[in-house]
């Protein structure tokens, strides 16, 4: 009845041929300021991710880490500076245009669609892969049921990575907080993004639960080639995870490398513990 | 004695004496019902996805049934009209997603109101210029609805059915049915559904607000038509009807501004309950009350329960 072809099983990447090899810039973000009022949340910072790395960004409360994942993501536009995304330089990008370029993300407190079930949840993140108009969807049932189980096939993939199995048909309202935040990773995954934001994936998590995400992060990062970039407090998640780390303070870069270089930076040291003045 | 003789005993004794009665009463409240809870439905829709409460669901009922009635007159046969109207409600949809909402998007939910204030004069003014303002018939047998009456026997007495009223029951249920199929098993529905949870998820995920808000409103169009086409056929299509969709508003009282089923069971619960008050116990206030029972409705259940029935309770974490 309709002609897609069947993907190969479990390859979550979109393998949209995006010409960027592992280890070549991905995302570049040059000298961005970004103010609200006189408040200027980030201050001419520059930094790059490359293809295939896990690229950590952290720093204490308040440095503009999530300000940053916002410029990235299209919530927030940036008064100076640009942002590259696979060589192309944007201009003031929606958000649902950053997801439709391949840019997905969880957030700081998990934004699920409460009122659904995992399921729903992880299929709404197939909405850009989806074609069928609406038109289709209302009258002609046929093609869109066959898009829909498709999808469907992919989601459950994804489920079953993130072993949340026995919870797909639950509300994720009434869910345990370390199981919404999978759920909220799944649901970044169904976009098959190119590059994955992860705010605080192990916020408030017990130590059980970080080691489960942090066997996702590493699992979706091997086995997919997901770029990813994650803000984490835990320093020695960070550690364990990052490549690369770039460290903020106050919205400037103070700091930018591989672990090892950054714990030992005198400054970063300062920031967290404090100076005397 | 003889008031609470009134207010307790007679009206029950009536409902025993005369139980054909009661039958109708409550079928023609029914029938009543669904109407108001279709027009409450446009009202959820458009509520859920994008907050906004839409004063204009009720003239765009009017609206979309003097569009019918027109094109109608133009010569253009009725169900090529129907298509055309569901089109022009689309239109209509696409321009105040475009010229409304967007340059309002993050504005304060009263600003938003104002602007759904003001689409109800555009449209009202728009409407009386095309059309003009004096009453028109629903082209009902055009359109194939069925006229008749049937009188069934019961209790020894008749129950009529107004043939165009099952019509309307019936339309009314497969259209909520399938709403309900749409929202709950297409990328659409879903998309809606995000959207009404969590703007900001929605986005991330790669959903258009702009493209979303375009749906609901034409969604809200077509139910604002069909309700405009069963309320016409059972009055006429004048500017009056608008009037009846602030019945609606104590529908959502009762019902919660966020809930389907809430519109639905709200909708009959004012319907029904509003005729068996006017039949049994109208006399005691001299008639009329079918006018006024709804808002009383809706006062007492802000006072003590403001979320409705099936609402959302607002829970404010401090």
């Amino acid at each position: 009845m309709n002609a897609h072809t069947k993907p190969p099983a479990m390859n979550l990447n979109s393998g949209r041929d995006d010409g960027v090899a592992v280890g070549e810039e991905l995302l570049s973000v040059d000298n961005v300021t970004l103010r609200f009022g006189g408040v200027t949340a980030i201050e001419d910072i520059s930094f790059d991710i490359r293809k295939g790395e896990v690229r950590a960004i952290i720093g204490p409360n308040g440095a503009g880490k999530t300000s940053m994942l916002n410029v990235i993501n299209g919530f927030y536009h940036p008064q100076e500076g640009t942002i590259r995304f696979r060589g192309e330089t944007r201009t003031k990008m929606k958000p649902y245009e950053a997801a439709a370029s391949g840019i997905a993300r969880t957030f700081q407190n998990v934004a699920l669609f409460t009122g659904m079930s995992t399921l729903d949840n992880i299929m709404s993140g197939r909405s850009l892969k989806m074609n069928k108009n609406f038109i289709t969807q209302m009258f002609y049932y046929g093609p869109a049921r066959d898009e829909e189980i498709e999808h469907r096939r992919r989601v459950e993939e994804i489920i079953d990575f993130l072993e949340i199995a026995h919870i797909r048909r639950q509300p994720v309202g009434k869910l345990p907080y370390g199981l919404q935040k999978r759920v909220e990773l799944g649901r970044a995954l169904a976009l098959e993004p190119d590059l994955l934001l992860l705010d605080e994936p192990m916020a408030g998590m017990n130590l059980e639960e970080k080691e489960d995400m942090s066997r996702f992060i590493i699992d979706v990062n091997q086995q997919f080639g997901t770029t990813i970039a994650l803000i984490e407090h835990d320093m020695g998640v960070v550690m364990d995870l990052a490549d690369r780390v770039v460290v903020l303070d106050y919205g400037k870069k103070i700091a930018d490398g591989i672990p090892e270089e950054v714990q030992a930076s005198q400054e970063v040291i300062d920031a967290y513990l404090g100076v005397p003045h | 004695m003889d008031l609470l003789n009134e207010i307790f005993v007679a009206p029950f004794v009536l409902i025993g004496e005369l139980p054909d009665l009661f039958v109708q009463t409550i079928w023609e409240g029914f029938v009543a019902g669904i109407l108001y809870a279709l027009i409450a439905l446009g009202f959820v829709l458009i509520f859920k996805a994008s907050g906004v409460f839409n004063f204009a669901q009720g003239i765009m009922v009017v609206f979309a049934a003097l569009t019918l009635v027109g094109l109608h007159a133009l010569g253009i046969p009725a169900w090529i009209a129907l298509f055309l109207t569901i089109g022009v409600m689309a239109l209509l949809a696409m321009g105040i997603e475009r010229v409304v909402l967007r340059p309002l998007v993050g504005q304060h939910d009263a600003i938003l109101l104002m602007a759904t204030i003001g689409l109800t004069l555009f449209l009202k003014g728009a409407g009386e210029s095309i059309f003009g303002g004096e009453p028109k018939t629903m082209i009902t047998t055009e359109l194939g609805l069925p006229t008749g009456v049937t009188d069934l026997e019961m209790f020894g007495g008749l129950v009529s059915l107004q043939h165009l009223d099952i019509a309307a029951v019936v339309i009314a249920t497969v259209m909520v049915i399938a709403l309900a199929i749409f929202f709950s098993k297409t990328r659409i529905g879903r998309a809606l559904r995000a959207v009404a949870d969590d703007h900001q998820a929605a986005l991330s995920v790669g959903i258009s607000l702009n493209q979303i808000w375009a749906i609901v409103w034409f969604a809200a169009g077509v139910v604002a038509l069909v309700t405009g086409i069963m309320w016409g056929a059972r009055s006429d299509v004048s500017f009056a009807l608008e009037v009846i969709a602030l019945k609606a508003l104590a529908v959502l009282i009762l019902g919660g501004f966020t809930s389907i089923p809430g519109a639905i069971v709200g909708g009959l619960i004012i319907g029904i309950g509003e005729k068996i008050f006017e039949v049994y116990w109208g006399g005691l206030f001299g008639g009329g009350v079918e006018a006024w029972f709804a808002y009383m409705l809706a006062l007492i259940f802000l006072l003590f329960r403001p979320q409705g029935l099936f609402g959302e309770k607002i829970i404010e974490r401090v």
